[in-house]
């Protein structure tokens, strides 16, 4: 999938800027990680992305598509084809980690028999198989933060977005996790990482877009 | 469609089990729907059994004519021949003096009395019966214009209190029907209010599944079927507390009944009655988890 904005300009209720003009291109199967200061407004791109929040001006384009237009009762089909990651995971405390990660597949309306092969499949690629019928609290963080991933990546979006997936996480377990992203980007998922984690950036590649204040301030491909 | 309809059922279900794993919230709410329900609806019973009441004496509310002493058998058939041509008029019976006398002396207790007499101190009397079809006014007006004859002395007309008693079954019908919308009413707010509470519960779940891609209808699905079951729970609830107060009543309606030599069956509710307290239940559980619903699950927006 393929991802465009244009001259994109995020100013919230109050008159803060979010973002001012940024203008880039993902293209698909793109591995990009999104870095910059607290408030450089990370999170506000990839909010701009899932349609949590409306850019104000400028366009955002997927796949040629001005996704900044799309009426209120397109947002839900367009939320499925996306994978979302969450620093707090978002996982449901109460439900077990086979239901956690088969929602969005009951939400796309696929078959119980389906969502069963595909569960696992996802669970098997965050090395959870056999952890189904356990609940969130009883996971390290580590390991909830790979449900979280393995939640995304289940109804197999072509995109994957993850805000600071890492931010809760020791040096360690944020490498795992950066690496099991860099593996699923393999497999040719257009994946976009917002995080605070420069030191790791380095063992990793991958495209870096930094934000400063709003604005991109580099560019730089991976080597 | 077949997918469609396996994720209804699997909704409505799901809805099913959540009540029984949280009890109390929900045999309260239910527990007051039932109620509720049962109070115009055990109402309506007690006016059905009044109406048969009613109908009962309606058919029997022939009036008697009473003849002044002295006016003689032949003007007193003369009069009943003129009162069976008469419009209304179903049949006319004439009771002579001489028959009437020999009913009494077949009664012990008047036999004494009538044996001090010399004379046969009773009148001739007509008794009519009014067609079914004739109206409460029409046998006034002919009730009043037999009493302005010389020869009758007193025309005895028993309808009054029956009409009376069916303007008062119409003053309860049409309170029933307000009690009934009142209490409807009242039991979507309490069905609003409990689901209300229900989403505030599960806001965290909904705006996970917002993220996730879930439609409204999605997230709205199990709160209606939460409704659902509230209201059809709660209306089977009122079917059997009618049930069970219908059976508690139904020694002393029988002996009310014998007091009329047996004259009426007493009622319980009918189908269409029972359908309607079903209907009222469905009506106000989905009515009271759509008001809540509509209001309160736009508010709840994701946040990340
Ligand atoms: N809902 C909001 N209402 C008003 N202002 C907001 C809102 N969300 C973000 N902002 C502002 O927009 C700017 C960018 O915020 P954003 O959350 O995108 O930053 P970030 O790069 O993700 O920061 P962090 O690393 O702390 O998560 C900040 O100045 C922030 O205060
Ligand atoms: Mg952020």
């Amino acid at each position: 999938m393929m991802i465009s904005f244009e001259s994109v300009t995020k100013r919230y209720a109050g008159g803060r800027d979010g973002l001012s003009e940024v203008s880039l291109l993902i293209e698909s199967g793109e591995l990009a990680f999104i870095t910059g200061h607290s408030g450089a407004g990370k999170s506000t791109l990839l909010k701009l992305i899932g349609l949590i929040e409306r850019p104000t001006r400028g366009q955002v384009l997927m796949d040629g598509r001005n996704i900044g237009r799309l009426p209120r009762r397109a947002i839900p089909a367009h939320r499925r084809k996306i994978g979302m990651v969450f620093q707090d995971h978002k996982l449901l405390p109460d439900r077990s980690i086979f239901d956690n990660v088969s929602l969005p597949l009951i939400i796309a309306g696929m078959s119980r028999r389906d969502i069963e092969k595909r569960v696992r499949a996802a669970l098997d690629q965050v090395s959870l198989l056999g952890r189904e019928a356990h609940r969130p609290e009883m996971l390290s963080t580590g390991e909830q933060q790979r449900v979280g991933i393995a939640r995304a990546v289940v109804s197999r979006p072509k995109l994957l977005i993850a805000d600071e997936p890492t931010g809760n996480l020791d040096p360690a377990l944020s490498l795992e996790i950066m690496l099991l992203f860099r593996r699923l980007n393999e497999v040719g998922v257009t994946t976009l990482i917002a995080t605070h984690d420069i030191g790791l950036l380095d063992q990793l590649g991958g495209r870096r877009l930094m934000l400063d204040q709003g604005r991109l301030a580099a560019d730089l491909q991976a080597h | 469609m077949g997918n469609f309809l396996i994720r209804h059922a699997q909704s409505c279900i799901a809805a099913l089990g959540k009540l029984c794993r949280h009890p109390i919230g929900s045999v309260l709410t239910i527990a007051v729907i039932g109620i509720a329900l049962a109070l115009p609806a055990g109402l309506s019973v007690v006016v059905r059994n009044g109406e048969a009441i009613a109908g009962n004496w309606e058919t029997a509310r022939d009036f008697s004519v009473y003849l002044k002493p002295g006016v003689s058998l032949a003007s007193a058939e003369k009069l009943r021949d003129e009162l069976a041509q008469t419009a209304g008029i179903a049949k006319v019976e004439l009771i002579s003096a001489d028959t009437a006398l020999s009913q009494f002396q077949a009664t012990p207790t008047y036999d004494a009395v009538l044996a001090v007499l010399d004379d046969n101190p009773l009148p001739h009397t007509l008794v009519l019966r009014p067609e079914e079809a004739a109206t409460t006014e029409a046998m006034t007006a002919i009730a009043d214009e037999l009493t302005e004859r010389a020869d009758v002395d007193l025309v005895q007309l028993d309808t009054e209190w029956v009409a009376r008693l069916n303007a008062i079954l119409d003053v309860a019908r049409r309170s029933i029907w307000i009690a009934a919308v009142l209490l409807v009413g009242a039991v979507i707010v309490i069905v609003g209010n409990t689901i209300r509470l229900d989403i505030q519960h599960q806001r965290a779940e909904i705006e996970v599944a917002k993220l996730l891609g879930a439609t409204d209808a999605f997230v709205r699905r199990p709160f209606l079927y939460t409704g659902f079951w509230y209201g059809l729970v709660g209306s089977l609830i009122a079917l059997a507390v009618l049930a069970l107060s219908l059976l508690l009543l139904s020694d002393p309606v029988a002996r009310l009944s014998a007091l009329y030599g047996g004259g009426f069956q007493p009622l319980g509710l009918d189908r269409d009655g029972a359908f309607t307290v079903l209907g009222g239940g469905l009506l106000a559980g989905l009515g009271g988890a759509w008001s809540a619903v509509a209001r309160h699950l736009a508010d709840i927006q994701p946040t990340v």
